[in-house]
């Protein structure tokens, strides 16, 4: 008997799932309306979030660009500057080293700054000679100036630097990024929330009478909630599929000038879509945001319907 | 059944409905309630199906005190008790079948066990023929014998109508009250508010007839 009940119960969720969608299929404009309004709501923070995940897959590339050069006193012969060079690569948080002579380093400044005739003036090369290092990828920060501190203590150096800041200012731009979509996604999430909710909320105002009815013959609050509730879920659930399918199409309408972008810059990047992800995301933000606009409203308007 | 213990309706306007209303009406029994509009008759019904509650006083259905029961237990409550409207309050964008299947459905029956009970009700009242039909294409009278059949078809102890025939004529009217009779031989107990004196008088019940929400006489 039990079970027979349960059997029950499961067939009305089903049917009352069937007809919440069958009704939305009756009024197509109406519907299709608020599902775009839902999928763009939707969309915005999506396409955001795949645009910043591709910045940050950049930004990733250029990780190698995170170096030290070590400026070497003047009066270290080229040899010993060699003889440091390859016993620093045998240091296990380095990963390559180059080794640039004081007359190489003048030979390179002359061909990039075109002051020849000033350099011959000279008495002797200003210019010292460079040990460039690469840290081991994937170091915490910490570890790398762990490292840079270490370096500037050879007494054959100079000066250690490294060269960062600028790879430091562009993730505190995607920080920012990230912070930016974050509070976008909630907005925008509470706008979906909120014409959810009105748009259940009219549902309801026109079903006037029908609760009504289902209140005098025995309905409980719970019956009378779980069309509504379904039709939130529709609404949620298919407004994320349609920004699935825009996010979709928006970006192979990027992806071809991204595309030739990266080949102009000699770059291995391509574009991610992250479209398992989002096909799973976007639909079960949408969801979970219907069920709740329409508990808000049905919650807030049910009780003022009673017989009477 | 029925049993009203001074009971005292007041509304926010301060109108007094019913002003220490004592009865009973037994379990089985058929009776009517009468009296002008506006004499209290609706709030009375209103108190017995717990759409509204008493100011004052108890009012107790099948030994069950309303004043006590929660908000929550009300559908569970009115599932036992059948009501009729003079307007039916069917819903118009669905058939007969499934206008008389509501109570039904919201209580959980299996489809099989649904589409038996309706037929059976739809046959007591006679409008088994019809039951794919929408409400508009029926006439008056069918439209509240399926309003009967809605009440009836979950076999609810009480039945109560307000002004079942209000927009009948006296043919028409006379059939209903007949069904209202037939349920009452199996048992139901039966309480009709009317102010159709000719039909009431006619049939031998009881008459509860209040006047400016007091008990004016309650006789035989």
């Amino acid at each position: 008997m039990k079970l027979f009940n349960i059997h029950n119960y499961l067939l009305r969720h089903i049917q009352v799932m069937l007809s919440s969608l069958g009704e939305l299929w009756r009024q197509p404009v109406a519907t299709m309306m608020t599902l775009l309004v839902i999928g763009i709501a939707l969309l915005l923070p999506a396409g955001l979030y795949v645009i910043l995940k591709n910045v940050e897959q950049v930004s990733g590339e250029w990780q190698h660009a995170n170096r030290i050069s070590l400026f070497l006193q003047n009066d270290i012969a080229d040899k010993r500057g060699q003889q440091l060079a390859e016993q620093l690569l045998t240091w296990p948080d380095i990963n390559e080293v180059s080794f640039q002579s004081a007359q190489q380093s003048l030979n390179e400044f002359r061909e990039i700054s075109g002051l020849e005739s000033l350099l011959d003036t000279l008495p002797a090369n200003p210019l010292p000679a460079v040990i460039i290092i690469e840290p081991e990828e994937n170091q915490q920060q910490e570890a790398t100036e762990a490292l840079l501190a270490r370096l500037a203590a050879l007494p054959e150096v100079d000066l250690a630097q490294l060269d960062m800041q600028w790879l430091q200012r562009l993730r505190s731009i995607n920080e920012t990024g990230q912070r930016g979509i974050t509070i976008l996604a909630i907005l925008l999430s509470l706008s979906v929330l909120l014409v959810i909710g009105n748009t259940i909320r009219l549902a309801i105002l026109n079903r006037q009478t029908e609760i009504r009815v289902i209140k005098l013959v025995g309905g409980t609050n719970t019956f009378v909630r779980r069309p509504f509730l379904y039709t939130g879920m529709w609404y949620g659930l298919l407004g994320g599929v349609l920004a699935w399918i825009t996010l979709l199409i928006s970006l192979l309408i990027i992806s071809g000038p991204i595309d030739e972008l990266a080949a102009l810059y000699d770059s291995q990047f391509q574009l991610k879509w992250y479209a398992g992800q989002m096909l799973f995301g976007l639909p079960l933000c949408g969801l979970l945001l219907g069920v709740m606009g329409a508990w808000l409203a049905v919650s807030r308007h049910l009780n003022a319907i009673e017989p009477s | 059944m029925i049993r009203f213990e001074q009971v005292y309706k007041r509304y926010e306007s301060q109108q007094e409905a019913l002003s220490g209303l004592s009865f009973e009406l037994l379990t089985g029994e058929m009776a009517f309630l009468t009296g002008h509009s506006g004499a209290g008759k609706s709030t009375l019904l209103k108190l017995i199906a717990l759409i509204e509650r008493s100011s004052h006083g108890q009012v107790i259905v099948n030994n069950q005190n309303l004043n006590r029961l929660p908000k929550w237990k009300i559908p569970y409550y009115r599932r036992k008790i059948g009501l009729v409207f003079q307007e039916h309050n069917l819903l118009h964008d669905r058939t007969v079948f499934d206008n008389v299947a509501l109570p039904l459905i919201i209580a959980g029956e299996n489809h099989r066990e649904i589409g038996r009970r309706v037929r059976a009700a739809l046959d007591k009242v006679g409008l088994l023929g019809k039951e794919r039909n929408l409400p508009i294409a029926l006439s008056g009278g069918e439209q509240q014998r399926v309003g009967i059949a809605r009440a009836v078809v979950n076999r609810p102890p009480v039945l109560l109508a307000d002004e079942p025939t209000g927009n009948l004529d006296p043919e028409l009217s006379r059939e209903i009250m007949h069904l209202f009779e037939q349920f009452n031989q199996v048992g139901v107990t039966v309480f009709i508010a009317s102010h159709d004196q000719d039909l009431i008088n006619q049939m031998p019940y009881r008459h509860i007839t209040l006047q400016q929400g007091k008990l004016a006489e309650n006789h035989s």
